[in-house]
């Protein structure tokens, strides 16, 4: 095995998404729906959404509608992207899948995970899963793909 | 724009998040609903233009709502699931209104296959389109 620095090891990404995550979240639907900043590393975010009563999309059990967490999860993959190439660089989702694996308990915060795996001048290939306190009992998971565009604000 | 009542008839019940989007039937077509959410802070993604979060979550209601309507007819009781939604975006969704609609592909036993588009100011112009898969189940069953 060559040796390699272990992930906590290496060093920050040039693009910090709790900073830019902070300006738009207050203003758009992540911030409407209470999605917040967690954490990143190279290549990867972790954005988390608290449960509420207003996310809910089956009133008989409890349980938040998958809506806000395809939100998640785009937000999530797509902050992935500027921590991979450590930069922020205009895209738009081009496709996004998600499989839902269980739903989310009642009560309690979803964690949604992006990770960017690839970069190429024009996409970006992201994965990611989201869970409720334990990664390896994921709620879905996604994958899908960014694409460069020129103006951001069209 | 019609009521969270007619909402509720054809979805069966009023799901917080629908309203909490400001999502309401604008009318029927086809006998499937037209889901509707007017523009705002509360769906922006990027300044300007609408979050694909925020249209998936459209699309997706509408796509419960037309497999809601369709097994009304047959099955009133049977109990639907999301197994998965692909999403593929085609147009960036400006400040305006958007309307989403749903179509069941087809129905098996134990699995429905239904497609939704999203569309602004042209529904021949789409700005997203999903497809989702469901599986069936009777509560019967135990």
């Amino acid at each position: 095995m060559p040796e390699t620095p272990p992930e906590s090891a290496e060093k920050p990404s040039g693009f910090d998404p709790s900073a830019f995550e902070g300006i738009l979240s207050r203003l758009g639907h992540g911030g409407h729906l209470g999605m917040r900043y967690r954490a990143h590393g190279v290549g990867w975010v972790e954005m988390e959404l608290p449960y509420a009563e207003r996310l809910i999309g089956d009133v008989e059990t409890g349980v938040i509608a998958s809506g806000p967490i395809i939100s998640l999860m785009d937000n999530a993959t797509s902050l992935s992207v500027w921590t991979a190439i450590g930069e922020f660089r205009p895209q738009v989702t081009l496709d996004l899948r998600v499989d839902y694996m269980r739903p989310a308990t009642p009560g309690k915060t979803v964690i949604g995970r992006g990770e960017c795996y690839k970069v190429t001048r024009s996409m970006a290939f992201v994965r990611g899963i989201a869970h409720d306190g334990d990664a390896d009992d994921p709620v879905a998971h996604v994958a899908g793909t960014f694409i460069r565009i020129d103006n951001f604000l069209g | 724009m019609t009521t969270d009542t007619e909402m509720a008839a054809i979805l069966g019940f009023m799901p917080p998040f629908a309203r909490e989007m400001g999502m309401t039937v604008d009318h029927m077509q086809g006998g499937l609903p037209v889901i509707a959410f007017d523009y705002g802070p509360h769906v922006m993604g990027r300044p300007g233009f609408l979050h694909g979060g925020a249209m998936s979550g459209l699309m997706e209601i509408a796509a419960i709502a037309a497999l809601r309507v369709t097994v009304a007819a047959e099955e009133p009781a049977v109990r639907i699931k999301p197994v998965n939604i692909t999403i593929n975006f085609m147009r960036g969704g400006r400040e305006a209104r958007t309307y989403a609609l749903g179509e069941v592909t087809r129905i098996g036993r134990r699995v429905a296959n239904v497609e939704a588009k999203a569309w602004q100011d042209d529904p021949a112009k789409p700005i997203a389109t999903v497809f989702m898969n469901f599986l069936l189940s009777s509560p019967k069953q135990v």
